[in-house]
Order: C-alpha cells, then structure tokens, then sequence
C-alpha cells in the first residue's frame, strides 16, 4: 500500500515544476502552443495514450501528479479535456492519438451537464461532443468570455458520430480527478506565494505573518489542502481499480478496453476490493475528491488575495490567474453539488446506475437532444437539440467517417 | 499508487475483527468515572490484552506484537467499526507508551508498560496548571532534588482520567532561575502516595471526566524520572506529537461516526416529508423555496412547513429531494471529511503529517459531525443520549490536546515557516 508518490513520481512533478518555472508568460486567451509542445516533449500530453500510439500508457496517479503542477502554474487550456478524457473518447485506434501525445494536437470537450461549453473551443484543433451514450465530433459555435481572462468558452455544435459504447463514464471521471489535480496545484501556488508575501511585507514594525489573524487563516489553508491530496490520490487509485495500477491504462488499448475498465475501477462486486485497506468506488472517490480540492482550493484562493490585499487585486500580480482559474475550475467538470449528488446516491446506496453496473448515482450523460427541442441540425447549445441522424446531415469539421 | 493490502496485514485484520465480534459487549459499560464502569473497563483492556491486542504496536516483549504502522490503523478502524468500549487506559496506552519507548529505559518500560497493556494501572496525565494552559511553559508545580529522588509540590488541573487512574505522569520545574522552557522535568508518579489529593470536577458533560491534583511534598524516587532532569520540555513535546496526532485519534473513530451520521440521514433525513401545517400536503415537493428563501407549500402558499418523522408515506423516497436540501450537503461534507481523515492517515505511512495539522482537522471534523446530527434530528437531538453526549464531547476537541489556536500558531511557525 502507498498513497503517496513514489521517487519517480516526484521526480517527474519536480521537472515539470522546473519547466513550467521557466517557461515565458503567456498573455492572452487559450493554450500557449510552444507549452503544449513542450508538455508533449515532457510526456505530460501522452500520459494516457498509449505507447503503440505514440503515448506514455501510464497511470492516472501519474496524471494527477502532472495536473497539479499545471495547476500549480496556472496553464491555460483545455487541460483536463486534452491530456485525460479526449484519449479515452477517440479509443485506442484514433490516427488523433498521436498529435495529442506530442501535444501538437489540441483537444476539448463538452459533456453537458457536467461540462456544458468546450473550453477554448475557439481555438482547440479538436472537439468533441458526448452526446448520450454517444461520442461525436463537436463544432465551436459562439464564444464566451470568461471571467478568467485566460478562459474562453465555446458552444458546441453537433458534428459527425464517432461511436457509441466507449468509456464515457471513466473519460469523464478520469477529467474530474485531473481537474481536481489542476485546483489542488493551483491553491499549492497560492498558499505558498501567501505564505512568501507573509514572510515579508513589513506593517507596524512586523511581518504581516507574525500576526495571528494572517498567519490562522494560513494555517487553515494548509490543513485543507494536505486532507484533499490524500482523497486525490485515493481517487485515483479507486479510478484504475485495484491491482491494476498502470496496466490499466495498458488495458485501455485493447479493443474492448471499456468493458475491461468497466470490469474492475471501482465495481464494488469486483473480487479484489477485500483486499484494500479501504472500499473504493470509482464515481463517489473522484467526486468526493473533486468537491474537497475544490473547497480546499477556493479557501487558498480567498485567503491569498486577503493576504496580499491590494496588490493582490492587481491585474499584473499573477495571484489574479491564480484565483480566477481556481474559480472557473470548482464550478467546471461538474458543480461540488453535482458531485455532492454523487457522492450521497453511492454512500447510501440510492440512485439507479443507467447500466445498472455504474457507480450509484452517476449522473447518466445527457443526451444532447433532451436539452432542447430537436430543431434541426446547426443551432448553437443549449438551444438546439442533435438529431439522431446528426451524423449524416452535419458538415464534418475534419473530413474524417463516423463509425 | 495503491491501497492494495498485502496478506499479513488482511490475517491481521481478520483475525482483529473476529476477536472483537466475538467479544464486543453487546451493551455499552457503565460510564468510566463510575466505580462499576472502572472494573467493567479494566476487564475489558484485560481481555484485549490476553488476545495480544491491547497495544498491538508495542514491541513483543512489553505486550504488543511489534505489528507496523498500517496494523495499527487497521485495529482502529475495526475497534470503533465494532463500537468496542473507550479505552480507560488510553492517556497510558497512547501517550506516555510512545514517549517511554522514545525517551525512556528499559527498566522503565518493562515496568510500566505491561501493567499498562492489562488495564492494571491506569494513566492520568498531568500537564495543565490553573495559570498554564495554552503556555504550558509557564507551569509553577516544582520538583525539588532529595535524597534519591524528587519532591513534588503544587497543582495540577484538567487532568482526564485522574478520578479512576492509578498513576500520572506530568511536568515539573525542577531548575529555577533558568529560561521558561529549560529547567522542566518529566516524571512518573503515584496518585495512591502519600501527599497526592484529587478532586474530580464536573464536566460540562455531568461526568467526572477530568480531575485536579493537589500535591503536597509527594516523593518520587530518580527512577521515576524519564529522560534527563531538566530536560522535560523535550519529552513533553514528543507526547504532545501523540497526543495531537494519529496515535490518540485514528481515522476509525469519525468514520464511524460519519456512519452514524449517514444511518441518522436515512432514517430521519430524505424519508421525512414536509407536512403543511395548514392544508397537510405531505408531497415529497410540497416545499418550495421562494426568491427570499422561505418555503412554501405549493397547495396552499403557507410557510409553515413542518417535518412529519413518522408515517407510512415518510418511507417514500422522493428521488432528486435529497441532493437539493442543505442537510444533505452537510452529510455529504461531513463524510468527505472522515474519509479524507482516512486517507491522509494511509499517506502518513509515507508522507508524515503534522500532528498540529492532524489535531485541527479531526477536532474540527467531530465538531461537524455532530452538529450535523444535532441538526438532522431537530429538536429530538436534545433527547437523544448517544448523540447529544457526543456533541458535548466533541465540543472538547478543540480545547484539549493544546487549543486549535495554538495548533495553528505552530503549524505556521513549523511547517509554513512564518515568524513568531
């Protein structure tokens, strides 16, 4: 048993610790590009492609150890959507997997309720749109601007089918436990650049952190974040399933990966759960982690900004990035009431799973053509509904069949 | 990354959880300042201790079995699952053990810790003075140099377990003229000698939970002493760690709680259907929240909603109620937080936790917990025994153990770095 990272883990988090250090500001809106490429290089886009695919194959506490440095650096762009869910949604065989581990290739999604907008979707050189039990292609349609002036959110438009039957359900979780690891970096980065500002800006003759008004909320703020990594973890380890670790991933390859993954993360009939030092269910742990990095994170973010007072507010002092990505994030990739849902359907056992297989409580993927009436093909989200035969009557963005 | 138990560790646990089915009383013991609930609570450390798992940690030849830091969590989690008896030796058991082991001799520790393991000398401890609480580093009491040993003079307070315990352990100014936290002795002691008077004081909880110790001219012989003379401070603070930390409070105790909790949502909480005062809608949605956040009944407009406990129609479920009503957030928050317990208390293997860091999360966390339930229940919560007891209780947490103020004052110091 480890819930902890191992050396390497650690290893691998201080490089990108070191790299994300270094690399240039990026102004403006979206992913930086040359970034993304060097996350590529880095391996961090390939994590879970596999490695006949050009990726890493690897595992999702590997992946939770980079989403929080990319946290912790406040990166722009869709990363929960490109780096942890796309992979899992395209399947094993996509020609796209490779462009997504060199990280030449950007991926983002919408997956309403949870995910009603595809984050830059302006400008991702790929969307997609699950829809129901359906994987689709997705269009950017109008474009919002985000409180997060790095932030821009797309309405999505229903494109092509790419096919049914995949693993919706881990894709979306395995993109929660990521953006629970970007939050978690992100209040990381503010605790520390409060408890540096703290340190050293003089009032009345002292450190402003000598004085127990700042330096109690501080604390708080350190207790909060050191209780939800463990839950992260532990949700990553409830996401693989036991005795799987990375081979997980490896399974995924294989064509009936869904059915494997279904098969063992987190089924509480699964034979190998006696064997842990605690129950686990895949949906309710990622959840749960997913409402307490959350909380943990806004704690930093509110706690920081009143630390630092009015250079805090500052448009130049990058705390704002910070802070508005920690906001942008709690409320994406499912609300904490959405999660806390899930959380109370598993833990007393109500909630009918649409597989009647699924974590209790899973909130079954919208079908896109719910949302609205169905009132024919290109009409922008929430409004417009997509037609079964979408597949067929909708210009494709990429040229490519639907299965 | 994994939870994956290797073989040892599950016998461990197996053979932990049919020990304690087989043996668990089935009614609670009388109350530990009671003069039957002492004796039922000895025989029960007793019995622990003839299955080898009274202090599983300890090395073989004082009463454990040497078992890992992961056994040990086990055995918490299982003993409060099972809803086994407090442990009236628990002052001994997990704070002055670990500070023997760490600072003491093993003469001391043969000694002490076998009748320790049997439940046969029960530990108070005696740290608190009435004008050193949170500055612990302010106590007057004084241990003056004799032939052989020390004489022991003045007042110690807020000493748990003292009324039934059979010895203390506590921390003396044995050096004067030196600074505050230098010139401290740690020393060992019996409340039976000659000189030694408690007095128990009610709680506010209506037990004789905790006790003062007037000492007037008590000997304790150089033997008694742990660690060096003058030195106290030191070993104060490595019990301080356990006191704080895991070793006190395991993650089994507010798991299963939090399952109590979610057994009180379940019966009382999503199963209760508001009633209407004035028409008697019992419709799972009759209550609607208006933009000023009142409810109303949507028959009738009336706010005077009430809850119905009882009835055939409060077993009806009403699917999506649950996750909109703020006391199902708060149950949910509340498991979060056990299980989040939990989880940094498997991290701890490999990441050590602050024990300031530990004290604050679960004494906050107990505190929600409860009033959690408190709140679910209504105004039956104050007719409850089991869960008003423990409200009251968890309301001590952040007192004892050193105040959360100053847990917060040395995790800023210590861990975050922020000066004095």
């Amino acid at each position: 048993m480890r819930l902890a990272p191992s050396g390497e883990q650690n290893h691998f988090a201080a490089v990108l610790h070191e790299m994300l250090s270094e690399a240039p500001a990026h102004d403006g809106a979206g992913p930086d590009r040359r970034l993304w490429a060097a996350l590529g290089d880095a391996g961090v886009t390939g994590l879970m492609i596999p490695e006949r695919a050009g990726g890493l194959g690897a595992g999702a506490d590997d992946l939770v150890i980079a989403c929080e440095q990319l946290g912790r650096h406040a990166v722009a762009g869709p990363v929960a959507e490109s780096v942890a869910a796309v992979p899992l949604l395209l399947g094993p065989d996509d020609e796209r997997l490779a462009g997504l581990a060199a990280g030449q290739v950007i991926a983002s999604l919408a997956a309403p309720p949870w995910l009603p907008y595809a984050l830059d979707g302006d400008s991702a050189d790929l969307i997609l749109l699950v829809d129901g039990d359906a994987v689709r292609l997705g269009r950017a349609g109008a474009v919002h601007q985000s409180a997060d002036p790095a932030r821009r959110l797309a309405d999505v438009e229903c494109g092509a089918l790419l096919g049914t039957g995949r693993p919706i359900r881990q894709a979306l979780d395995l993109g929660v436990l990521a953006c629970s690891a970007q939050l978690l970096g992100a209040g990381q980065a503010l605790l520390d650049m409060s408890v540096g500002y703290a340190r050293t800006r003089t009032q009345f003759g002292r450190p402003i952190g000598s004085f127990q008004a700042v330096r109690h909320r501080l604390a708080d703020v350190a207790v909060a974040l050191d209780f939800a990594r463990p839950l992260l973890y532990a949700a990553a380890v409830a996401w693989t399933g036991p005795h799987l670790g990375a081979a997980a991933i490896r399974h995924l390859a294989a064509d009936h990966a869904a059915a494997a993954v279904r098969d063992t993360a987190g089924h509480p009939g699964a034979a190998a759960v006696r064997d842990t030092a605690a129950d686990l269910d895949a949906g309710r742990d990622v959840s749960a982690a997913k409402v307490a990095c959350g909380q943990a994170a806004l704690l930093a973010a509110r706690t920081a900004l009143q630390v630092h007072g009015a250079i805090g507010y500052t448009a130049e002092h990058r705390l704002g990035r910070h802070l508005t990505l920690v906001r942008a994030l709690h409320l994406s990739w499912g609300t904490p009431d959405q999660h806390r849902a899930r959380v109370l359907a598993a833990i007393t056992g109500t909630g009918t799973a649409p597989d009647g297989r699924a974590t209790a409580g899973d909130p079954a993927p919208q079908p896109v053509s719910r949302l609205g009436a169905a009132s024919g093909a290109d009409v922008a989200w929430p409004s417009r509904g997509c037609p079964e035969s979408a597949g067929a009557g909708i210009a494709r963005t990429d040229g490519k069949g639907s299965e | 990354m994994n939870l994956d138990l290797d073989p040892a560790a599950v016998a461990f646990r197996d053979l932990v959880r049919a020990f304690l089915r087989e043996n668990v009383p089935s009614a609670p013991l009388p109350g530990v300042d009671t003069a039957a609930g002492d004796a039922a609570h000895r025989e029960w450390e007793r019995k622990l201790a003839d299955a080898g798992l009274a202090a599983v940690s300890w090395p073989v030849e004082y009463g454990g079995r040497a078992a890992p830091p992961l056994h040990t969590l086990l055995f918490d989690e299982e003993y409060h699952a099972a809803g086994a008896p407090v442990r009236i030796g628990q002052n001994g058991l997990f704070l002055l053990a670990p500070t023997l082991l760490a600072h003491g001799t093993a003469e001391q520790c043969a000694r002490v810790l076998p009748p320790m393991a049997r439940g046969d000398e029960v530990w108070a401890q005696a740290w608190s003075e009435p004008s050193a609480g949170s500055d612990l580093a302010a106590i007057r009491s004084r241990a003056v140099r004799t032939g052989g040993g020390w004489v022991l003079s003045g007042l110690k307070t807020w000493s748990s377990r003292a009324v039934v315990a059979d010895r203390a352990f506590g921390l003396f100014r044995s050096h004067s003229g030196e600074p505050r936290h230098q010139g401290l002795t740690y020393l060992m002691f019996d409340l039976r000698a000659p000189g030694v008077t408690v007095r128990p004081i009610r709680q506010l909880d209506g037990t004789a939970g905790f006790a003062e110790i007037f000492l007037d001219d008590v000997f304790v012989p150089d033997s008694d002493v742990i660690g060096t003379a003058g030195d106290g401070w030191r070993v104060a603070m490595s019990t301080a760690g356990h006191e704080r930390g895991l070793s006190l409070r395991g993650p089994g105790r507010f798991t299963a709680t939090a399952g109590r909790l979610l057994q009180l949502w379940q019966t009382t909480g999503p199963a209760r259907p508001q009633r209407c005062i004035r028409c008697g809608d019992t419709a799972p949605d009759s209550g609607r929240t208006d933009a000023a956040g009142t409810q109303r009944c949507i028959r009738c407009g009336d706010t005077a909603l009430r809850s119905g406990r009882s009835g055939a129609a409060g077993t009806q479920r009403c699917p999506g109620a649950a996750e909109t009503t703020a006391g199902a957030s708060r149950v949910v928050d509340a498991w979060i937080g056990a299980r989040a317990y939990r989880m940094r208390a498997f991290a701890s293997l490999d990441v050590p936790v602050a024990p300031s860091a530990t004290k604050l999360f679960w004494s906050e966390l107990d505190v929600a917990l409860h009033e959690t339930a408190s709140d679910l229940l209504g105004p039956d919560a104050e007719i409850d025994p089991e869960w008003a007891a423990g409200y009251l209780f968890s309301l001590a947490g952040p007192i004892y153990a050193g105040t959360n103020e100053i847990q917060r004052d040395i995790l800023a110091q210590r861990v975050l770095g922020l000066p004095r």
